[in-house]
């Protein structure tokens, strides 16, 4: 049976863990073994994008030591799985025995809807969701990633979907990590905006492939008491 | 207020401008329509990306050799009969532009469209040696009537409406009250039409300077610039040193690019090419040129590796307009001359500390890299000033809420090193957080989530976020 690597990413495992345990049913139902990374917690992406680049590179080391080339590592979040395949080149700069190491890991780091669309080459896993739904692209899996349909692609072969087109889709949900909290005020209103889009969408569901967006749109949509519900993709994936 | 430090500032005029909803209103419409028509402009011209490439690789050997392309440049500019003076600093630059004004007894100033005069602070300088200063671009005319800063360094009056400015007008130049674009270009036309035929001075900023023939290139849409370099006896033109491009061939590729994605237009109305005051055959132009090439830190940013991709900025002003941050709160917030991502990325390098907290005000979204004509990575250089800013002694000074959110990633950080701890430490906080849930989310948030909490909901560790409405399935 072919292995992968999941790494689930600290935000998953502490506030979503129902995303994860979605990953792993979904991939071991392609009879795939999956394998969790449990020597490492957290890719550095908090500190790196706080300007704290020596936390950072610990964390980076810790990670780069937690798995080996030749597997693939299956990361469900497009800005943790970009913090290691386009973000730890820069981090590790002047560390070039982890650089190196970095680099060879590099082309066996997927996001999840990379890895089954553009790896395994599969759309269809046989789930039910029976609603409709709108799909946030997050920032890093779009512009950092570039992976654009594949989210789409596994969620137009859900049965029973219905996806409806969210305006403006492509802009930031104002999450931004710690900005987040630092300028509370920006943030809110740039999710302000989104929340109104989903909204007006039509959707009774949103979904990204990110935890970060998630937190912050489903946590602005619960405030707004709003109906529609917050699920990573992983989670729609997974119905039956 | 006056106390404040720029960091508090920064927060205080950020959290005013979000309170305004009617100002992101037109900031939304405004920045939303030139979208619109980017996306048109872009998809009817096939080499739009090639062009862009080119641009960006003219730049990028532009920058990487500008100490012999200035130096080129100034020979020619010489030899065309111009003044040239490297300013240092903006302090040389406005004593300059200053003594000449007082040389030569100006009164009136007319001034084309110029960032770089706005970064110097050239108006109080000349002002200061009694020239009156007249802004002719229209938008720039605009914020001087109300006394303002430019909000955004392609559109000065983007945070105003066309009822805004009629309202302006009315009150100001006294005429009838309208809010037909036409009409009120029209009032401010005749309004400058006297002060053109009357001024002294014309000073300009520069889009392009071609080293190869000593040629400034001045684009803009009103014509009033090239009145500003025309007509009236002295001519003063103030660019950054990174404004330096080899060739007059090379020029073709940037003007490609910046129309279209500046304003969405194939070409800008006007195109100057300017080599020299008047010859001695010749019936018109400025008697007196004067060239006055500022460094302000640009020669820092030159230094830094990573940073120098900023040179390559060709102030086309698109970043801005799809930058989440700046749509909300505008340009006055940033209190820079460039707001907005690029404004984040230069300002602290020409600004100093007081702007060295403006590279955290950013999602790292990437919106700008996409729109950006010369491709320039603006998050990764947002980045490496996050980690100069940490590391700097002003950071210590940053409002406290800030340096808890920093402390707490620091110790975050710290404790992931060891995943088993930070797995057990998250177990814990499950069990202190679930007495305060309600529906999978907290109300409430003590520092340094408080700021989260003020907004929207926070989901509880180790909880599935159960919405109202969404039932079992
Ligand atoms: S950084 Fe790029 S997009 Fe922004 S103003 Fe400069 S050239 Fe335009």
């Amino acid at each position: 049976m072919t292995e992968v690597r999941l790494f689930s990413t600290c935000l998953a495992e502490e506030f979503f863990p129902a995303v994860p345990e979605a990953v792993v049913r979904i991939l071991e139902g392609l009879r795939l073994s999956v394998r969790p990374i449990r020597r490492a917690f957290c890719c550095g992406q908090a500190a790196f994008n706080e300007g704290l680049r020596e936390q950072a590179i610990d964390l980076a080391r810790r990670f780069v030591e937690s798995c080996e080339p030749g597997t693939p590592i299956v990361i469900p979040s497009g800005s943790c799985a970009s913090m290691v395949r386009v973000f730890y080149a820069d981090l590790l700069r002047d560390e070039p025995a982890l650089a190196e190491r970095a680099a060879a890991l590099r082309p066996w780091i997927y996001e999840f809807s990379q890895f089954l669309v553009g790896v395994l080459k599969v759309k269809y896993l046989g789930a039910r969701y029976e609603r409709a739904v709108a799909y946030h692209p997050s920032c890093h899996l779009l512009r950092e990633l570039r992976v654009t349909n594949e989210p789409l692609d596994l969620l137009s072969a859900v049965s029973g979907i219905r996806l409806v087109a969210l305006p403006r889709a492509e802009e930031c949900c104002g999450f931004g990590g710690s900005f987040s909290v630092k300028f509370p005020h920006i943030s809110a209103a740039i999710l302000e905006d989104k929340c109104m889009q989903i909204e007006q969408s039509g959707a009774d569901t949103v979904t990204a492939a990110d935890c970060g967006c998630l937190m912050q749109i489903g946590g602005g949509l619960h405030r707004r008491k709003s109906r529609v519900e917050t699920l990573h993709l992983a989670e729609i994936l997974a119905r039956r | 207020m006056r106390s404040q430090k720029p960091a508090q500032r920064f927060i205080v005029a950020s959290q005013a401008a979000v309170a305004d909803s009617s100002l992101r209103g037109k900031i939304e419409n405004a920045t939303g329509r030139h979208l619109e028509q980017l996306a048109l402009t872009r998809a009817a011209f096939a080499p739009f990306e090639a062009e862009r490439d080119a641009a960006r690789q003219i730049k990028h050997d532009a920058i990487s050799r500008l100490d012999e392309l200035l130096f080129e440049l100034r020979t020619r500019l010489e030899k065309n009969g111009c003044k040239v003076f490297f300013a240092a600093t903006a302090a040389q630059a406005r004593q300059y532009v200053a003594g000449v004004a007082r040389a030569a007894g100006v009164k009136r100033v007319v001034k084309g469209k110029s960032m770089t005069a706005e970064e110097v602070g050239l108006n109080a300088a000349l002002e200061g040696v009694g020239a009156q200063v007249f802004e002719t671009d229209l938008g720039e005319f605009i914020v001087q009537l109300r006394g303002e800063h430019p909000s955004h360094i392609l559109t000065p009056a983007i945070h105003l409406s066309r009822q805004d400015v009629g309202a302006l007008f009315h009150e100001k130049l006294g005429v009838p009250q309208s809010d037909d674009p036409q009409v009120l270009t029209a009032a401010a036309r005749d309004h400058l039409r006297n002060v053109f035929l009357s001024a002294d001075m014309g000073i300009t900023g520069v889009n392009f300077a071609v080293a190869e023939t000593g040629t400034l290139v001045v684009v803009e849409n009103e014509g009033n610039g090239r009145l500003a370099h025309t007509m009236p006896p002295i001519y003063v033109a103030l660019m950054g040193i990174e404004k330096v491009i080899p060739k007059l061939g090379d020029l073709s590729h940037f003007l490609e690019v910046l129309a279209r994605t500046a304003t969405g237009q194939k070409l800008t109305a006007y195109t100057s090419f300017i080599s020299g005051p008047r010859r001695q055959d010749e019936a018109d132009g400025p008697q007196e040129m004067h060239v006055v090439i500022l460094d302000n830190g640009r020669g820092a940013m030159l230094a830094d590796p990573v940073l120098r991709e900023a040179l390559y900025c060709i102030r086309c002003g698109a970043c801005l307009n799809v930058c989440p941050v700046y749509r909300q709160i505008g340009g006055h917030a940033y209190a820079s001359a460039y707001p907005g991502p690029i404004g984040a990325v230069v300002s602290p390098a020409i600004f100093g500390p007081p702007a060295a907290h403006l590279p955290f005000a950013s999602t790292l979204c990437g919106a700008c890299r996409e729109v950006c004509p010369v491709r320039i990575d603006i998050p990764r250089l947002l980045l490496h000033l996050r980690w100069n800013a940490t590391q700097a002694p002003e950071a210590r000074e940053w409002p406290r809420p800030w340096r808890r959110v920093t402390r707490g990633i620091a110790r975050f950080s710290r404790l992931a090193r060891h995943p088993r701890l930070a797995r057990l430490t998250g177990r814990i906080l499950r069990t202190l957080c679930r007495p305060f849930a309600r529906n999978g989310y907290l109300r409430r948030m003590p520092p340094p989530f408080s700021g989260w909490t003020r907004f929207r909901d926070f989901p509880t560790p180790g909880g599935r976020p159960h919405q109202p409405g969404s039932g079992p399935k």
